[in-house]
């Protein structure tokens, strides 16, 4: 049993398409095997919603009159760049307010531009022949906007780590307040739900795959940053830890603030949680056997915070089921387990993406690049060097 | 009989232990420590519960206060801003006493108020500051 991206595709269009979440695939596959669910099933929806810090937007104000070529950027008092043309920027997401530090950052923008409000930008500039104006001060609104896209350097994280802290203060990071002495363990995935763990080898996600993106239709522009396929991987050569990233592209004007929510993180910063769902075609029975993995299925190693080094050690490897039941246990001690990516959201977002394939006929692209596969690249280390050693 | 529940604020190097005895003995309260952060030579935290009459009640906190200990009503009530919860769950990772924890199958954000302590760790950890404290 094969099918093509074509006879999927007219499927779609004809508006005959069996579409399902992968949360139902994973249910239907162990109930009736997974060739049947292969051949009964064309697309599976996937979906995930959890921090995302590589987001940001790139925004053109248009020119004022008599025109400013901006320099030195604030929207909110949330500094952008201004190293692009006269009145492009590029807001990172994790930026934070020169004037409420991480409490509001380029997220929180945004999140407030997506809100329909409006955005104090200032700006000042040298002053040139062609571009008079030295200071500029106003609001501006997402529909004033010439273009505002997203565009996330690196989203979706295939797979990532459990975080416990063997030490004895808390930890505050990136994935939540680590409670000291193995008090709690938090980890960051959809699990089943999450796109890349069901393309582990990124057989139909590649350059062009046109998918959900914070809720505006939106493509993969690129492999993400720290791309890295070559990340241990078990028996059914789905990554057991950070692997394989994904770079989106996606018109903000179209996106939603409940699929791109600002975040804080207490004493660590700011982020942006980014809903993002990828519709992934059920080429054969190959391809179905990963998408039909569930939470027991897949799992995440933990590693203790608590060591301050690039290098973390590994404490063992857990299942997103066991992870979702609240409780782990590593080295025969329970800890209490906590998510950050929210399960709910992600499910909504499945089911969303489904309903655009039965409803807009939302039909998929194969890609036009492939990602880096397995074997390809790893991820290299930043080495701190002196001048003479270069 | 009533239930209420005291944030303490004890001076570095006040004795600790000796109170809940007091009230106990003298004042015919029912304590009970629901957290307590007390380090010798640092400004110390208690939130107590005490049960009993309204009158012991104030008695006892009148004596609290004439030993140099702050007392305020604790946070009465943990606010849960829907529109802002994203439900990513990361709030019951910090919840030791398991007042918030996500409902099995559904993941929804489950909050069970009798086992709140008002610690406040799950202010401090949304990420979406969708959680405060009512006074
Ligand atoms: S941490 Fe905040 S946003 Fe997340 S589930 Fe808890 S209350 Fe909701
Ligand atoms: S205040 Fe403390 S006990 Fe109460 S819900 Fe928050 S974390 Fe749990």
């Amino acid at each position: 049993m094969a099918k093509s991206w074509e006879e999927i595709n007219a499927r779609i269009a004809a508006g005959e398409a069996v579409v399902m979440t992968a949360e139902e695939f994973g249910v239907l596959a162990a109930d009736e095997g997974v060739s049947a669910a292969a051949r009964t099933v064309d697309v599976v929806t996937t979906g995930t919603f959890g921090p995302m810090c590589s987001s940001g937007a790139f925004l053109n104000f248009g020119h004022s009159d008599p025109p400013i070529k901006m320099g030195a950027i604030t929207l909110n008092d949330v500094p952008a760049s201004g190293g692009l043309a006269a009145v492009d920027t590029y807001l990172g997401a994790t930026e934070p307010s020169v004037t409420r530090g991480i409490e509001y950052g380029g997220a929180h923008v945004i999140e407030d531009l997506l809100r329909g409000r409006a955005v104090r930008l200032k700006a000042t500039g040298p002053g040139t022949d062609c571009y008079p104006r030295t200071e500029i001060d106003t609001y501006v609104t997402l529909d004033d906007l010439n273009q505002a896209y997203l565009f996330n350097p690196r989203n979706c994280y295939q797979n990532y780590a459990v975080a416990v802290n063997s030490g004895d203060r808390a930890l505050y990071t990136y994935l939540g307040t680590l409670l000291p002495r193995f008090a709690n363990a938090t980890y960051s995935s959809a699990g089943a739900l999450s796109p890349l763990l069901n393309d582990p080898t990124y057989r139909t996600i590649g350059v062009g795959t046109r998918c959900f993106v914070a809720g505006a239709p939106g493509y993969v522009a690129w492999e993400g940053t720290q791309h890295n396929p070559n990340q241990e991987r078990d028996e059914n050569g789905v990554p057991v830890g950070p692997a394989g990233t994904l770079a989106f592209i996606a018109d903000l004007k179209h996106a939603s603030h409940e699929f791109f929510s600002a975040a804080t993180f207490e004493r660590y910063g700011v982020s942006a949680f980014v809903g993002i769902g990828i519709p992934i075609p059920v080429l054969d029975e190959d391809l179905a056997a990963t998408l039909a993995l569930t939470d027991a299925d897949l799992s995440a190693t933990v590693f203790d915070y608590g060591v301050q080094r690039r290098s973390r050690p590994a404490l063992g490897r857990v299942t997103y089921a066991e992870l979702r039941s609240g409780q782990i246990e590593i080295e025969g001690r329970p800890i209490p387990t906590g998510p950050i990516s929210s399960l709910p959201v992600a499910r909504r977002i499945a089911a969303e993406l489904k309903r655009w394939i039965a409803e807009y006929r939302f039909t998929l692209t194969p890609p036009l690049q492939p990602l880096p596969q397995p074997g390809s690249q790893g991820v290299k280390p930043l080495e701190i060097r002196s001048e003479e050693a270069i | 009989m009533a239930r209420r529940r005291l944030d303490l604020t004890f001076p570095p190097r006040q004795a600790t232990k000796a109170i809940t005895y007091h009230l106990v003995k003298d004042f015919d309260l029912v304590p009970n420590i629901l957290r307590a952060q007390i380090q010798p030579a640092q400004e110390g935290r208690m939130l107590l519960e005490l049960t009993g009459s309204a009158e012991q009640f104030e008695a006892g906190v009148a004596f609290l206060r004439a030993e140099g200990i702050g007392v305020r009503e604790a946070a009465s009530d943990i606010c849960l801003d829907d529109e802002r919860c994203v439900v990513c769950g990361l709030c019951t990772a910090v919840c030791r006493p398991g007042a918030l924890t996500l409902a099995e199958g559904t993941a929804e954000l489950v909050f069970d108020k009798d086992k709140c302590v008002y610690c406040e760790a799950c202010v401090v950890a949304c990420p979406r500051r969708a959680v405060t404290l009512r006074f």
